[in-house]
Order: structure tokens, then C-alpha cells, then sequence
């Protein structure tokens, strides 16, 4: 399966792990993340929103990581991101997953 | 319950009005650079430094506040404040570190500054946790109480901590320092995988003195500390610590964040030549300006106050009927309790180990009962071991019962320190940004495989260490049993190592053999553990029988199914 990727930051003012939605436009689900397949695209989004981020005193720590699509959702290839967009493995009741 | 007013406690230093103000000027200090960092005045590269010296990091899903324990001893007050936070600024628990010192996991910027002042209300703060200073000194469990002592550490490890806090040459190292001090005969700090292991003792006129030893570390290349000198006169102790971290800051490399340790400066300059560098600073140092003064040790010792101890009998009567009675409590007194240096009274370890659960981790609910429990049968003093347990060192073998009862009740009762189930884990790739594998759920899987307290009893004592990454906050390289874990092409697998030892003996362990998966891992324990137990002799334990057989049948058991 083609590898997409997505853009992620920790929120500045809280550390909240973010998503870029859109140009400017940040989110906290992975589910609404935009995915790029082309990785000159990515990487363009990528540069736009580390600039942007930083700019807006809105997030830090800005990057793109690797994701699948698996019944039709955003699935990070590595552990740490699958972990981070969802929250510890050991406490189920905290972070994201415990909204879902 | 009645509760010990502030500031009456046992063995906690006191802050005076000069201590008081420096940490207030810091919370201000740092509220203003949050406030700037927000506004955009400072860039995240110019404010990264500074948050770090106030001991807060960025984690996978938030920030995370390290807040400093000095040598992990401190007061039930500070404790409920510590609940306090967890429960208004985080989840309702805190992770308490193998570095003594207490994680909060969920923190957010913006509340940071407010929450530094609540700690500052009872002298508590996050100073020296993070950044290429001296850390916060660490130090024995049992200091102040133990059977075994031969010197209060605390009183020296204070003194470090109020040498090196604003010290202008130590506030920009080549990297972070940390140092242990120990002295007790047996060994409970691990000074020798620190930068500066002291150990302090007495000679044969009874005066105090210290044996240095530097270069010791685990992380990507660990090394041994090295002895450097037997012995230092007491009025020596901070101008030979001087001496080793100037030399340090002289020849420790800033080019190559892998090779700036003191271990790598110890190693590649070589053990004599190190020494005779440190010595011929220590000879220019030496002199009115750095001599430790008695007058100074006597008064930072008064200043920790002290329990008086009642006349007691050796024996508790109450508590040889209590365990006649109680098969779990006789269990937990052997396993958990320790000889203290009074007679009549015990150290009572309070496991944060139960099977199955997250190491190190507290509830704020948890953390109030230990406090009010520290309040009414120990001095309202606690201490956090290395190990990630709690200590509360100075109890009436009468009240151990009801201690235990208590305790019980919270599942904190688990009889396990020192066993099998009382595993050292860092936080791992659940919560921390540096790791490649998760620690946790291997910790629980395997403590939850030898639940059974009295297999754990049989086993006797065999320490499991599980780091997420090779920087080893889990200690794994002086484990008996290590645990690293590894990314394999974004797949977490485990590195086993055996023979491992933190005490004066130190050693590193071994690489068994291949990395296993994790569910291969826990059988992988139960292999090793099951050919120790076929092979050793009466007493004999897991070291000296590893010793003997070699690590031959363990690799040919764990590996036998390949």
C-alpha cells in the first residue's frame, strides 16, 4: 500500500499533539488530518507549516510522518505516532483515545 | 489524624528566607519567559534552554514537568502538594523517576509558571532536573536510618546541592552530571554508574572522609565509574568535586552530544592521566576559599533536624504476634522491611510495584495516604528510592500492622522490593519522546506473569531493569535481567541482557542473544528465571550462580525453540 504522510506538532501554550488540517488550520484528530500522497506536496506543506507555526506562536516540533490507510482511516506505520495520536497503550482512560 | 505541623518534620532540610527568595525569583523569572515566549518575543530555540532549566520537557502528548526531589527525601506536605498538582494540573497521578525525583505527564505551558509557585509554597521546585548542570544529587533510601549507615549523605548531598545550584562554571557543561552519594557498607545508590560516585566513611580516628569515584555512566557506551581517590578529608569534599567537574569543563568534548559525558573523558584520557588532572586542580584549589568548614557541616546538619527515637525494645512483641497471625503481613515485613538503626523501630518500603501495575506510578489519592501514613507512623518523612518505591523510614515495629493494613487497603501493600516483580522501567514509547519501544507493558506483563508472592519469595532477590531506549533511564545495562528495547523497522523488540549489577560490584550485563519479540520476551524471563532455579545452589544467588554456569544454558533454554 502507498505510504501517505500527514504534518504533526505539539500545540505551544499546552503541548497538545496537533494535525495540519489545512494551511493554517490545526487540528487534534488525526481522522481530520489532511494525508499527502505526493511527497513534493508534503514536503512544501511541511516548510509552510513549520513557518507558520512558529510565526503564530501555535505549535512546536513540526514534522511529517508515514501513514497508511486502513478501513478507510489514517493508520501511522510506526508505533510512536500510532501512540501519539491516540494516546499510552497502558492508560486507555487518557489522552485522545479516551475521547474517541 | 493528627498531623505533624510544617516544618517540624524528621530529616527534610529546612529552607531558610535566602532559599525562599532564590526559588521565588526563579518562578517570577520563568513566568516572565513564558509570557515572552507565548507573545512571540522569544523563539522556541531561545526558550527551549530555559524551559528545561525549569525542568520541563516536551513529550509525546504534552509537556512533561520533571519536579526535582533532592536526594529523594521530602516532607508529607510537599507530598499532598505533589497530589495536588497531579490532581489540578494533570491526570490525577505523577511517575516517580529512578532518579528520585517525581514526573507529571500532562502538563501545559501556560499553567507551568503557576504551578512552579505552588511548589515554591513548600520549598519544592524543578531545578537541576533537566539541562547540562549538575543534577539533583541522589543518595540512599535508608539515609538517616539505616542499620548499616556510617554517614548521613543527606547532610553532603545538601551541600552539593547548594555548591553547584547557581555555580557560573557548572550551568553550561559539555553535558548533564550526575552524582551519587552513598554511606551505608552496602552499596543502595548505584554510585558507580554516575558521573561522581562518592562514598563516604569513616577511618580509624572516626573523622569523615570520601572515596571519588568519576567516569561512570550507562546510555549508549557505558562505562564503570573509576576509582580516583580513596580517600578525601571532609574539609576537602567540595574542592575535590570542583576539581573533577573543572576538569571536566576544560577537556569534555562540546563537538559530539554521544562522546560529552565524563565517562568518554575518563575513558579516552585513561584513568591515570584523568586523575593526575584532577589532582593538580585539586592541589590549586585546594585553600581557605573552598574548605568545607565543620562549623558549615554542623549547621546544614542541624538543619535537617532529625527523630528522636524512643527507648524501645529490640523485639516488638506486638508485631512477632501480628505476623504469627498473618501470613500476608509476615511475607510483606520480611520482603519490605528493613533494619533501622534504632531499636524498636523499621524501614518500611512501600512498593509502587504491584502485579500487573505501571512502576513508579502514583495516584494523587495514593500519594495524600502515604503522607498521612508518613504523618502518623513516621516522622512525616518520606523518601523515593531509586528503584521507584516509596520509603517511609523511621517506624515503630509496634505500628508495622497497622502500616501494612493501611497500605493493603490502597493497594500499596504489594511484598515484592527487590524481587522479581519489582521492576525498574522508564516511561517508555507510551509517554516519551526519545524512545523506540514501550517498557510499561512489558514491566506489567512480566510482574503479572510472577504475581504469585511466594514464587517471587523463592526466587529470591533478582533485579529486572527495562529501558524504551538505549539512553538506559531504566538502567538496563545493570540489570540481572536487562531489558532494551529496540525499533526494528518501526516493530518494538527487546535486547536481553544478563549479569548485571548496580551495587560496588558493579557490572555490566551481557547480550543473551538476538532480540526477542515482546510476547516472546516474558517467556524468555520465565526461561532464565527456571534454569537459575534448576541450577543454583543453597543461597546461592542469581549473579553467583550465572557465575559459575556460565551464560551457556540460559542462551540454549531461551533460544532453545529457534
Amino acid at each position: 500500500m502507498a505510504l501517505l504522510k500527514a504534518i504533526t506538532a505539539n500545540r505551544l501554550r499546552d503541548g497538545e499533539v496537533v494535525f495540519l488540517k489545512a494551511e493554517g488550520v490545526w487540528v487534534e484528530r488525526l481522522d481530520e488530518a489532511a494525508l499527502f500522497e505526493d511527497a513534493a506536496a508534503a514536503d512544501a506543506a511541511l516548510a509552510a507549516a513549520k513557518a507558520q507555526a512558529e510565526r503564530d506562536q501555535y505549535g512546536v516540533d513540526v514534522y511529517a510522518f508515514d501513514l497508511t490507510l486502513k478501513d478507510g482511516r489514517p493508520d501511522p506505520v510506526k508505533a510512536r505516532e500510532r501512540i501519539r495520536a491516540l494516546g499510552p497503550t497502558v492508560r486507555t482512560d487518557l489522552g485522545k483515545q479516551a475521547a474517541a | 489524624m493528627n498531623h505533624i505541623a510544617p516544618g517540624r518534620n524528621a530529616g527534610v532540610y529546612n529552607y531558610d528566607e535566602i532559599d525562599r527568595r532564590f526559588v521565588a525569583e526563579r518562578v517570577e523569572q520563568f513566568r516572565a519567559q513564558v509570557a515572552r515566549r507565548l507573545s512571540g518575543e522569544l523563539t522556541e530555540e531561545e526558550f527551549k534552554p530555559l524551559r528545561l532549566m525549569n525542568g520541563l520537557y516536551l513529550q509525546l502528548h504534552a509537556y512533561m514537568l520533571r519536579v526535582a526531589v533532592p536526594y529523594g527525601v521530602l516532607t508529607s506536605r510537599q507530598m499532598r502538594k505533589l497530589a495536588d498538582i497531579g490532581r489540578k494540573y494533570d491526570k490525577g497521578y505523577g511517575h516517580f523517576t529512578t532518579r528520585q525525583n517525581l514526573q507529571f505527564n500532562w502538563i501545559k505551558l501556560e499553567e507551568t509558571p503557576e504551578i512552579l509557585n505552588e511548589l515554591a509554597e513548600v520549598d519544592m521546585h524543578a531545578l537541576q532536573t533537566s539541562g547540562n548542570c549538575v543534577r539533583n544529587v541522589t543518595t540512599d533510601q535508608f539515609v538517616g536510618a539505616a542499620k548499616d549507615e556510617v554517614v548521613d549523605g543527606r547532610v553532603y548531598a545538601e551541600i552539593l546541592r547548594q555548591w553547584t545550584t547557581l555555580h557560573p562554571e557548572f550551568t553550561y557543561l559539555p553535558r548533564k552530571f550526575k552524582i551519587a552519594i552513598m554511606g551505608s557498607e552496602k552499596d543502595r545508590a548505584a554510585i558507580r554508574i554516575h558521573d561522581v560516585g562518592v562514598f563516604a566513611k569513616r577511618n580509624e580516628q572516626g573523622e569523615i572522609g570520601f572515596a571519588f569515584y568519576a567516569g561512570g555512566g550507562l546510555g549508549r557506551s557505558p562505562f564503570i565509574g573509576k576509582l580516583i581517590r580513596e580517600w578525601v578529608a571532609e574539609e576537602d569534599f567540595v574542592a575535590y568535586l570542583e576539581a573533577i567537574l573543572r576538569v571536566y569543563n576544560q577537556y569534555g568534548r562540546r563537538d559530539n552530544i554521544y562522546k560529552a559525558r565524563i565517562k568518554i573523558l575518563v575513558h579516552e584520557l585513561g584513568q591515570e592521566k584523568f586523575t593526575a588532572e584532577v589532582e593538580e586542580e585539586f592541589a590549586r584549589l585546594r585553600g581557605p576559599k573552598y574548605r568545607l568548614a565543620p562549623e558549615i557541616v554542623a549547621e546544614i546538619r542541624r538543619r535537617f533536624g532529625g527523630p528522636s527515637f524512643e527507648e524501645l525494645p529490640p523485639v516488638s512483641a506486638a508485631l512477632e504476634q501480628a505476623k504469627a497471625g498473618n501470613e500476608a503481613f509476615a511475607r510483606w515485613v520480611a520482603v519490605n522491611v528493613t533494619e533501622h538503626k534504632a531499636p524498636g523501630y523499621a524501614v518500611a518500603t512501600i512498593s509502587l510495584k504491584p502485579a500487573g501495575g505501571i512502576p513508579g506510578d502514583a495516584t494523587s489519592e495514593q500519594m495524600e495516604l502515604v503522607a498521612d501514613l508518613a504523618d502518623q507512623y513516621s516522622a512525616g518523612e518520606i523518601r523515593v528510592s531509586h528503584a521507584q518505591n516509596l520509603v517511609l523510614a523511621h517506624v515503630k515495629q509496634d505500628d508495622l500492622f497497622a502500616l501494612w493494613t493501611a497500605l493493603e487497603g490502597a493497594g500499596l501493600g504489594t511484598a515484592n522490593v527487590g524481587l522479581i516483580g519489582d521492576i525498574i522501567a522508564c516511561p517508555g514509547l507510551d509517554y516519551c519522546a526519545l524512545a523506540n519501544a514501550r517498557s510499561i507493558p512489558l514491566a506489567q506483563a512480566i510482574s503479572a506473569r510472577f504475581a504469585d508472592p511466594a514464587r517471587q519469595q523463592l526466587i529470591g532477590e533478582l533485579g529486572i531493569k527495562i529501558s524504551g531506549c538505549i539512553n538506559a533511564c531504566g538502567h538496563h545495562h545493570v540489570g540481572a535481567i536487562g531489558i532494551l528495547g529496540v525499533d526494528k523497522k518501526g516493530v518494538e523488540f527487546y535486547q536481553i541482557t544478563i549479569g548485571g549489577d548496580p551495587t560496588l560490584t558493579t557490572a555490566i550485563g551481557d547480550i543473551l542473544g538476538p532480540a526477542v519479540t515482546e510476547d516472546e520476551a516474558v517467556d524468555a524471563i520465565e526461561a532464565i528465571v527456571e534454569v537459575y532455579l534448576a541450577n543454583r545452589h543453597d543461597g546461592e544467588s542469581f549473579l553467583a550462580t550465572l557465575k559459575r554456569v556460565g551464560h551457556g544454558p540460559f542462551k540454549e533454554r531461551v533460544y532453545a525453540a529457534d
